[in-house]
């Protein structure tokens, strides 16, 4: 994707992104602040954040493929199941992906 | 406003002091995120635009994850703004919690409105605390965060090679370090299981990006249709107050 046709994505996500941080506060809250909003939201930030970690360790194009990144979502997990701090958690799951590779895997 | 800000105070503010913590915390992986995207095929420029033009970091990663795996900026735009949703939710509690009157007070808190600004500001239980904690927290983030991409998107930008040295398994850590915080309790957990497997069913059958806008489609119906705690998946990536409780001082 050339960088000038990306550069309209970006202004264009980055305006909509501010647009729904805005309409908290332009927006009545009684109009709306319902609970089922609010669960909608939240429900769609975990479906999203789960889909993502799938396309990232998973993803290869349109094919499914385990190589060296299911050892850093492995390696991830253990570092976020001891309490790591997230930049931790990020570093480990860099040295698994780059130590399996080390190891042979694709 | 101005005697509440007097330095002295701030020594002893609770607000301040979780501000200025949980900014050192978040600040720096500003860094991952800037080197992730220019090895996603941003430039230097562009990735920090994100951080100072987007500035929520879950729709930042969302952006670049897309991008990364080949998807298209509609699909990347799409998935951002799907993340971006909790942070309208954000901004009307927060309106309601810190009052801002005029429309430029709006315009500049909004900009500042992410997770972790919110959870500073909900944890402390006086206006003044929880106006503090607010604008330090989200002024503190974005100075950090903003820094420190460019910092992250220099170092990504020399190295080129998304696989050189497991950068690309540092996203998927990266993106399971978001999504962790969230999984409290068995009900999210299979959200996220089940949003999971729509994603590996659905790669194989649309172009790259579209897995994830599926995915985000069924949590959405799935948030429509069930009960369960309001405020689920609205936890902070960091959360400024850990430990058992979760409001008053800190």
């Amino acid at each position: 994707m050339g960088s000038w046709n990306l550069w309209v994505w970006i202004l264009g996500a980055a305006v909509l992104c501010y647009a729904l941080k805005l309409a908290g506060y332009l927006i009545p809250a009684e109009k709306l602040e319902s609970p089922r909003v609010t669960r909608v939201a939240g429900v769609i930030t975990i479906g999203l954040l789960a889909s993502l970690t799938v396309v990232n360790a998973f993803a290869d194009g349109q094919t499914l493929a385990v190589d060296a990144r299911l050892a850093a979502l492995l390696a991830g997990a253990i570092a976020l199941k001891l309490r790591a701090p997230y930049i931790v958690v990020v570093i480990v799951g860099a040295a698994a992906a780059a130590g399996a590779r080390l190891l042979g895997m694709a | 406003m101005s005697e509440s800000f007097a330095p002295v105070r701030l020594r002893t503010s609770p607000g301040f002091r979780v501000g200025i913590s949980i900014t050192a915390a978040v600040g720096i992986y500003g860094v991952s995120f800037g080197a992730l995207a220019t090895t996603s095929g941003l430039t230097v420029i562009q990735a920090c635009a994100l951080s100072l033009l987007m500035f929520t970091g879950g729709s930042q990663f969302a952006f670049i994850g897309v991008v990364a795996g080949g998807g298209t900026g509609a699909a990347a735009l799409a998935a951002a703004t799907l993340l971006g949703l909790r942070n309208g939710v954000y901004g009307m509690q927060l309106n309601v919690l810190l009052r801002p009157r005029s429309l430029l007070a709006k315009l500049g808190h909004a900009q500042i409105t992410i997770d972790e600004s919110t959870a500073t500001a909900s944890g402390q239980s006086s206006a003044r605390e929880q106006r503090i904690g607010f604008l330090t927290a989200g002024i503190g983030i974005f100075g950090a965060w903003n820094a420190f991409t460019l910092l992250g998107a220099l170092a990504g930008d020399a190295i080129g090679d998304p696989k050189a040295f497991g950068l690309d398994g540092a996203a998927v850590a990266a993106f399971l370090g978001l999504l962790w915080p969230r999984l409290k309790g068995r009900e999210p957990v299979v959200i996220a299981v089940v949003c999971g497997l729509v994603t590996a069913l659905a790669v194989p059958f649309l172009p790259p990006g579209l897995p994830i806008i599926v995915a985000a489609l069924v949590a959405g119906l799935i948030g429509w249709f069930s009960q369960g705690p309001r405020d689920e998946g609205l936890e902070p990536d960091v959360d400024p107050y850990p430990g058992p409780h979760t409001s008053g001082t800190a």
